[in-house]
């Protein structure tokens, strides 16, 4: 393999044209070593981590130690599925619910934002659109969070322009009416970047023939641009569904005393309890819910339009 | 065959990288050196204001890891057989289980003089002797207090039945920790003396149930659980909230906001933290511990620690320290009060299954964790 030093570059060359040659004629090996690394990471950091956390679901903690008792036992699942302390399955069901909430809002509060600026705008007022969208993004999620609770608190902003107006008080603060509205706030760029992809793709003739074979804009609405559009909303709504699902400082920072989400529970088991097997257990329920909505998703187109 | 080997050398590549991944770590974890303390402790417990001096002085050296949590400062200790460091700023909630876990030794607190300064209960207290043995020495506490807005209500009384009164619907902030299942055992003990509660770490089943049922009710009227001196003293300022437990932490910096709130603690007595520097059983720098057990436990660095961190030093001639420190902090820490408010407090210590009565048929943390999820869900 030593190389003369004046005949450098064309041995250099010629170990490049061989190499090339090589691969050319295994192209297995080419998709392998092109897809090696990524896939390495993939399995080795990504899906080596859920299984990790699969199997220490299926261990116990001794309390008094600390330490991970490595004996198998169904007794996390157990605790978590059980029907006589429901404890475990009404909190993933206010997490689940609240997602579903925070999706819902934030598609009804996107997709006319994302058609103005796919189709209405002129290239100015997009770009600008597109700044404002995404400026919040800018700063701090945590940030963003406790600026609402100044807003919401008991002498905050929103109370003080009621009183102004001759308005009681909202009391929104520290209630799962805060924690939907603030969660509908952070999430929602997630939803508009997609809509506006799906509906930029719409081509206007297809508008125009249904205007040509009679449709009044409700009618081409319903049958023309939400079918096309409804890929994009899938898109966003994995997002927000997933980022709510998965959440646990909005919780702690906005919520009240009813604010316990799968998130919060997994904290504190790690965190307080040291409680590491029940937490892995806990958290594969979003990892189940989030499988099962993907898969719906893909039912539904939403891939195409990610 | 050429190959082949290429293939291998690949291979050989990717399992050397692995193993080295793994390998560095594990080797720049050295061998407490002699005249190094390695300590856990909280965040700021090892202040350079306190630490710098005592290191010119003593010619130890000092290495802090900082513990987010009591069950961290468990694990931590358990690192490495035990080996790993010398010494621990372990809460009440975690001082019996590094006790029982045999991770600690006695002290000998002869070799101490300025443990005989220490406040009387805070001598000997449940959470750090056991059998007579001192497994470490009291270091700072904090009482639980009553704290609530002057200009919202008027006539509190002197109860902790404050906390569970619907009047206050909606207008309460209690501390989110497990242990909180201690404070409303507190008021069990005293106001239903039939459930029989000697100690309110000690709860057997119906005990438990009772407490766990009576934090139910007081749910409904949670505005929020707090979950930090800073989130406790905004829902008060904000007007959120107008009462609940709190630290002298908290009420001292609403005052030096100018919220009107007053805090004290009600007839019942209250429950508090206090913690502990304890040493490790396999602690190689007993000297440099020694002479670091004087130091920390002297008036003057105990002044600065506690007005610094908003804690009460358990020195009991630290009163004037502090004050010559922040004008005023002697009284809002309670540093020098008469010894009937001290023995009033009940300090954090790990719930074990065990109560002394040779049944082990108490509720051990891992339930009272369980608990303060249910309650919270409920």
């Amino acid at each position: 393999m030593a190389v003369d030093a004046s005949s450098a570059g064309p041995a250099l060359r010629g170990a490049r044209r061989n190499l090339s040659a090589f691969f050319w004629r295994r192209p297995w090996l080419k998709v392998t070593a092109l897809l090696g690394p990524p896939l390495a990471w993939l399995v080795l950091i990504y899906l080596a981590a859920l299984v990790a956390l699969l199997i220490s679901g299926f261990w116990t903690s001794d309390f008094f130690t600390g330490k991970i008792v490595h004996d198998w036992t169904l007794e996390n699942f157990k605790q978590i599925f059980s029907l006589s302390d429901t404890t475990y399955l009404r909190i993933a069901w206010t997490t689940i619910w609240m997602a579903a909430a925070v999706t819902v809002t934030d598609a009804i509060l996107a997709f006319p934002i994302a058609y103005y600026m796919a189709r209405i705008a002129r290239p100015r007022t997009r770009a600008l659109l597109f700044v404002l969208v995404l400026l919040p993004l800018w700063s701090s999620y945590i940030v963003r969070v406790y600026a609402w609770r100044v807003i919401l608190q008991e002498n905050g902003i929103l109370n003080w322009a009621l009183h102004g107006v001759g308005l009681p008080d909202a009391n929104l603060a520290f209630t799962n009416t805060s924690m939907w509205i603030v969660f509908s706030y952070v999430w929602l760029p997630f939803m508009i970047l997609p809509v506006f992809a799906a509906l930029e793709r719409i081509p206007d003739n297809y508008l125009e023939a249904s205007a040509d074979l009679g449709a009044r804009g409700f009618r081409t609405f319903r049958s023309v641009i939400l079918p096309l559009a409804l890929p994009g909303l899938v898109a966003g709504s994995i997002f927000t569904f997933s980022l709510t699902l998965g959440d646990y400082l909005t919780p702690v920072l906005i919520g009240g005393a009813n604010a316990q989400f799968i998130g919060n529970v997994v904290f504190n088991n790690v965190g307080v309890a040291n409680n590491v097997p029940f937490a892995a257990a806990y958290a594969v329920l979003p990892v189940l819910v989030i499988a099962l909505y993907l898969a719906i998703a893909r039912k539904l187109g939403a891939f195409e339009a990610l | 065959m050429k190959r082949v080997k290429r293939r291998y050398v690949g291979f050989a590549v990717a399992v050397a990288a692995l193993l080295a991944a793994f390998a560095v770590p594990a080797l720049s974890v050295g061998a407490s050196q002699g005249g190094t303390l390695k300590m856990i402790a909280w965040d700021g417990y090892l202040d350079a204001k306190w630490v710098t001096p005592f290191e010119k002085q003593s010619g130890c050296k000092i290495q802090g890891k900082v513990a987010g949590s009591s069950s961290e400062m468990v694990s931590l200790m358990r690192q490495g057989g035990g080996s790993q460091y010398d010494m621990v700023s372990a809460s009440g909630d975690a001082s019996l289980r590094l006790i029982y876990g045999g991770y600690v030794q006695p002290v000998d607190v002869s070799k101490i003089p300025e443990w005989k300064q220490f406040h009387g209960p805070f001598k000997s207290p449940p959470n750090n002797t056991v059998d007579g043995k001192h497994y470490g020495v009291s270091l700072q506490f904090g009482p639980n207090t009553l704290l609530y807005r002057t200009d919202k209500i008027k006539n509190i009384g002197n109860s902790w039945s404050a906390i569970y009164n619907p009047k206050y619907r909606g207008k309460l902030t209690v501390p989110d920790n497990a242990i909180q299942i201690a404070d409303a055992a507190l008021y069990l003990m005293k106001t239903k003396p039939s459930l029989g509660i000697k100690d309110p770490y000690e709860l057997n089943k119906s005990q438990f149930d009772a407490t766990v049922s009576l934090l139910k009710q007081q749910k409904k009227l949670v505005k929020k659980y707090w979950t930090g001196s800073g989130d406790n003293a905004q829902l008060i300022k904000s007007g959120d909230a107008w009462l609940g437990p709190t630290w002298p932490l908290t009420t001292g910096s609403l005052l030096a906001a100018k919220v009107p709130v007053k805090e004290f603690i009600p007839k019942e007595g209250a429950t508090g933290w206090l913690d502990t520097w304890m040493l490790s059983a396999k602690s190689k720098n007993t000297d440099c511990a020694y002479k670091w057990y004087r130091y920390i436990s002297g008036p003057k660095v105990q002044a600065l620690q506690g007005v610094t961190w908003g804690e009460t030093p358990v020195n009991s001639k630290a009163c004037p320290y502090m004050n010559k420190l922040s004008k005023g902090s002697c009284k809002i820490y309670h540093a020098a009060e008469p010894l009937a408010y001290y023995r009033s407090l009940y300090f954090w210590k790990t719930p074990v299954p065990d109560c002394g009565n040779g049944k082990k048929d108490c509720m051990d943390f891992s339930k009272w964790e369980n608990a303060w999820t249910e309650i919270k869900a409920s």
